[in-house]
């Protein structure tokens, strides 16, 4: 097998597989484009489509009618004048007098504007950005003052409390989900901020990763910092953490993607509908709104949208965060 | 050289420390103490010693969910390591559009499982869903997915005319389309911590290799499947694990973990037992079986590189 071939197999391969998966976004896509009834009657697979006709008139002039059907088996006819403006509208179609022109495609973004209004995704929103980033200061600030001391500082105990630490990150959400709603029954947290703020304000890992960055900085740096007369907390905030944007970049990101999609906790922790965030908010739609597919459509894809962006801004740097990560364990 | 220090390491790690141990040590504990009471949500249950564990072992949806779990685990876990070191050794070999590949192989790991399975289950939906759109240009007939109880196994052979004992159907098409949805969640994932690992192998293996007149193939399995073996195992634990939490998708995608039970999964149950049931001794239970399964299999799983590793 020459060189050529074996590279297009291995394109062949890879852009098969790709395709399966990316055709799940694709679908959700389009599927928040199309009319209700176009998706029950399953006439689009990928690209919505709605009806042009032609409606022959007795005295054979054609008008220009847009079909669309909407809630089950009523159809309503929009007769278009030459610009395209409805003139008037009738229910049920007059199928006989009705002749099929063409198909043309047509995206209806309004469903994006139904399902924003239908529940108040607007509020789910700003509580994510306001969970996500306080706990992200939070994470930020205690992993590095801990990662500092485990780092740098001689002290009694620091294996000790740094194993402790480490073998926490061992034991998954689940298996603390239930006394920690205990817990925050008895301390009078349930349904408040702090429950989805304070204790994710604490990340193992991110310490680990600050840790393993402030291991690699010179000592010369620190001796020249200290006969100038800096402080010990001066130290971390004039040279480490200057020094160390590329981890607050990989943290910040590790922590953002982690607060945005977590579900479980505030789903458990929280229930008055003001507290929701955009996760659970969107798990309550499911519910309410299951036989609108198209709408639960446009709700995913909003709700995906902030941390795709996010995510093909800075692409290279969260692969490469993911995958230093994995390596580093 | 030693430096002074004016404030004690102690107050940096206080914060940490502090949380750590208000939301994460006294909750462990905690979960350990509730699973000897009869808890329920208010007040403070009554001490029933080992009951828990006892009702646990004799309890039939346990052990389903758990044999409905470790079906998940064993279809996810191998098949997540074939495709996503297939993928790795693919890109690996590729310049042009490398960066598009991992791109798009690896959206799915940073969206929500919230808003995917909400989309898997519409695509799994029996009559407008895309799952049987796609089967049908293959010539493959509507499958009712995820309201199929029947297991795959005996949906197969009774598609052959064989009918296969109970025991033996396998896990229900249900939960499988859950595995489907699973396994396409974590792929890229693994593909780049593959990835990462396979750039870690030296050419000069491959060239020597190339001089001596071996084959692709060969050099694959007698160089790469080797020299990626600590990768392999690094994925193997963390898919494990991960896989035993599955929960959203039940959450979202089935009807309380339906058809029948097939899907039901045991951190979904844990959830269920908690805050549908409100016996949360009774999850506390659960929760700590589970734990010690994990861990369990974690250390086996470390056992087992230290023996098999290059």
């Amino acid at each position: 097998m020459n060189e050529k071939m074996r590279m297009s197999i291995i394109y062949t391969v890879l852009v098969v597989f790709g395709l399966m998966m990316i055709v799940p976004f694709i679908w959700m896509i389009s599927t928040a484009l199309m009319t209700q009834s176009e998706f029950n009657k399953h006439e689009s697979t990928f690209i919505p489509k709605e009806q042009y006709y032609v409606w022959d008139k007795d005295n054979g002039d054609e008008q220009k009618v847009l079909l669309v059907m909407e809630k089950g088996d009523i159809s309503i006819v929009h007769i278009l004048d030459k610009d395209g403006k409805i003139v008037s509208e009738y229910q049920e179609a007059p199928t006989k007098q009705v002749r099929l022109v063409k198909k043309v495609p047509s995206l209806h973004w309004d469903n994006f504007v139904k399902a924003f209004k239908k529940v108040p995704f607007g509020l789910y929103f700003a509580n994510t950005l306001y969970v996500s980033f306080l706990s992200l200061i939070g994470v930020l600030i205690t992993s590095m003052l801990a990662a500092y001391a485990f780092a740098r500082m001689e002290f009694r105990g620091r294996d000790f409390f740094f194993y402790l630490f480490l073998s926490m990150m061992m034991v998954p959400e689940p298996i603390y989900l239930i006394s920690s709603y205990v817990l925050l029954d008895k301390i009078h947290w349930l349904d408040t901020y702090q429950a989805l703020i304070i204790p994710w304000c604490v990340n193992i890992f991110t310490i680990f990763l600050f840790r393993q960055h402030f291991k690699s900085l010179p000592q010369e740096l620190f001796d020249a910092a200290a006969i100038d007369g800096c402080s010990t907390f001066g130290m971390l905030w004039r040279i480490m953490v200057p020094l160390s944007k590329p981890i607050i970049a990989t943290a910040s990101i590790f922590s953002l993607i982690g607060s945005w999609n977590s579900f479980m906790w505030p789903l458990v922790m929280t229930n008055r509908p003001e507290l929701r965030v955009l996760q659970v908010g969107l798990s309550y739609f499911n519910q309410e709104a299951s036989t609108q597919t198209t709408l639960l459509m446009a709700a995913s894809t909003f709700s995906i949208v902030p941390i795709l962006i996010l995510f093909f801004m800075a692409q290279k740097q969260i692969i490469a965060s993911y995958a230093k990560a994995g390596l580093k364990d | 050289m030693k430096t002074k220090w004016k404030v004690s390491p102690y107050l940096y790690i206080l914060p940490a420390f502090a949380l750590l141990f208000a939301f994460r040590l006294i909750p462990i504990v905690m979960s350990f103490v509730i699973s000897f009471f009869d808890w329920s949500i208010k007040g403070t249950g009554k001490f029933i010693g080992l009951m828990n564990y006892v009702n646990m072992l004799k309890d039939d949806v346990f052990w389903q969910s758990m044999g409905n779990t470790f079906w998940l685990v064993i279809i996810v876990v191998p098949a997540s390591i074939v495709f996503s070191l297939l993928f790795a050794v693919l890109l690996n070999q590729i310049k042009a559009m490398k960066g598009l590949f991992r791109t798009v192989y690896f959206m799915p790991f940073v969206t929500s499982l919230v808003a995917v399975s909400i989309v898997w289950k519409i695509m799994f939906n029996e009559q407008t869903g895309l799952m049987n759109t796609m089967i049908g240009w293959i010539g493959i007939e509507p499958q009712k997915w995820l309201s199929e109880a029947r297991g795959i196994f005996e949906i197969f052979f009774s598609g052959m005319g064989i009918t296969l004992p109970k025991w033996l159907g396998g896990p229900s098409q249900a939960l499988f389309a859950i595995i489907i949805m699973t396994v396409w969640k974590g792929l890229g994932y693994n593909t780049i911590i593959y990835l990462a690992g396979l750039q870690n192998i030296s050419k000069v293996y491959y060239e020597a290799a190339e001089i001596d007149g071996a084959s692709k193939m060969r050099q694959f399995w007698r160089i790469t499947l080797p020299l990626v073996s600590p990768t392999t195992f690094y994925v193997l634990i963390m898919t494990t694990i991960v896989s035993f939490q599955a929960f959203a998708q039940i959450y979202l995608m089935t009807d309380k973990g339906g058809p029948l039970n097939t899907t039901k999964l045991i951190v979904y149950y844990i959830y269920e037992k908690g805050f549908d049931t409100l016996d949360m001794g009774y999850a506390s239970a659960v929760a700590l079986a589970l734990f010690i399964l994990i861990l369990a299999l974690t250390v086996f799983q470390k056992r087992l590189e230290k023996h098999v590793n290059y």
